[in-house]
Parts: structure tokens; C-alpha cells; sequence
């Protein structure tokens, strides 16, 4: 596929789910710690969401990243918005703000704040 | 140069900090998939500078990718960033 293909296909997968993870490995099997994180902290909130596997093909894993316009993977769409990588998400988490996102944007999840 | 000084020459250039951490913690990744085993792939800056006031977690995340994009697109796998400003760095010690 060229890149215009893959930014596509991306740009469809961002469109067709409210929550979108693109990750190395997948949610039961993460291959990095970072994905790892931002799973923990999805699952905790009870957020439903859709994984997408970066390590299944190279050039998925550079389309993501041309397409978003940053350099690492985890990144995290919610409702077609990036939001963040890992540091982005875990701060937000430990501020309440991505809860707060959530909320604001009609996305059910359990109104947890801290892990313990 | 050894990657961990060129991330702090060039952060120091870009952005005058009040506080420059750069820790590689490739050691701690050694054998992972996509680890290259370099010794210099996966680190955790923490950086305080006046640049980002004003500016949300996302732009200043963008900010550095930018000022060290070379190495990342090289070199380093993975990039943990904290980005404060003086004021909330001062908030979050005290």
C-alpha cells in the first residue's frame, strides 16, 4: 500500500471508532511498556475501545506516525481528535482531565480518578 | 557525541531550560521488541523552561519532538517526556 492508501485507511479507522489505540502488540499481548500503560489506564476506566496492532506491518507503523505528525506509538484518538502518547495520557489520567474528556465528549467509562 | 549529548545541546539551545534531566534507561529494555541494543535508544528527559507557558501538554510534547526530531527518527525508540513550567514545576516539589 502507498502512504496515501494508509493515511486512508487510518483516517477511516480514526472516523469509525469513538476511541482508537494504535499500539505495539495488542491489549492482551502489549509488547511495550508504554502501550502497556495507556491499556491499564483505558481498562481502569472501563473505556471501550478499538487496538490497532502498529507491529503487524512497517509501513502501518510510519503511516501512523506521518499521519498524526509525531514520532512514537502509543497515540490515542478519541472521538477523531489525537490526544496524546503515553506520558500525555498518564498525566491527564493522574489530573482527572482525561476522564473529564471523556465525559465531555459522550464517551462512557466509570467515573474512577486514581489508580491505588 | 554520544546521543544523550546531543539531546541536551540541543534542548539547552532551543529552549534555555531552568532544569535539563536526560536519563537513558536503555538498560532497562535491553532484550524488548524493537530494543537495537545500542545502549542509546530509550530515554526520559525532564525539562523545565518559560518556553512552554501557555501551551498545552500535546504542543509542548511537539515542541521537543521537533528541536529533536533527527534523533528520532534515528537512534532513539523511545522518548518519555515531562514538561513543566518554572511555576508548576515550583507547585509539583513543594
Amino acid at each position: 500500500m502507498s502512504e496515501t492508501e494508509i493515511h486512508d485507511w487510518i483516517r477511516k479507522q480514526v472516523a469509525d471508532n469513538d476511541v482508537l489505540l494504535f499500539m505495539k502488540g495488542t491489549r492482551q499481548f502489549p509488547q511495550c511498556g508504554f502501550s502497556s500503560q495507556v491499556i491499564q489506564i483505558l481498562d481502569y476506566l472501563g473505556v471501550k475501545y478499538h487496538d490497532v496492532n502498529v507491529l503487524d506491518d512497517v509501513s502501518l507503523r510510519d503511516g501512523v506516525k506521518s499521519f498524526t505528525n509525531w514520532p512514537t506509538i502509543p497515540q490515542l484518538y478519541i472521538k477523531g481528535e489525537f490526544v496524546g502518547g503515553c506520558d500525555i495520557i498518564r498525566e491527564m489520567f493522574q489530573a482527572n482531565e482525561l476522564q473529564t474528556m471523556l465525559t465531555e465528549r459522550g464517551v462512557a467509562h466509570d467515573q474512577q480518578t486514581q489508580m491505588a | 557525541m554520544s546521543i544523550e549529548q546531543a539531546i541536551t545541546e540541543k534542548l539547552t539551545r532551543a529552549l534555555t531550560p531552568a532544569l535539563l534531566e536526560v536519563n537513558n534507561e536503555s538498560h532497562r529494555h535491553q532484550g524488548h521488541a524493537g530494543s537495537p541494543g545500542t545502549g542509546e535508544s530509550h530515554f526520559h528527559i525532564k525539562i523545565v523552561s518559560n518556553g512552554f507557558s501557555g501551551k498545552a501538554r500535546l504542543e509542548r510534547h511537539r515542541q521537543v519532538n521537533v528541536i529533536l526530531q533527527d534523533e528520532l527518527s534515528g537512534p532513539v525508540h523511545a522518548l518519555s517526556i515531562s514538561a513543566l513550567t518554572p511555576e508548576e514545576h515550583a507547585n509539583q516539589s513543594s
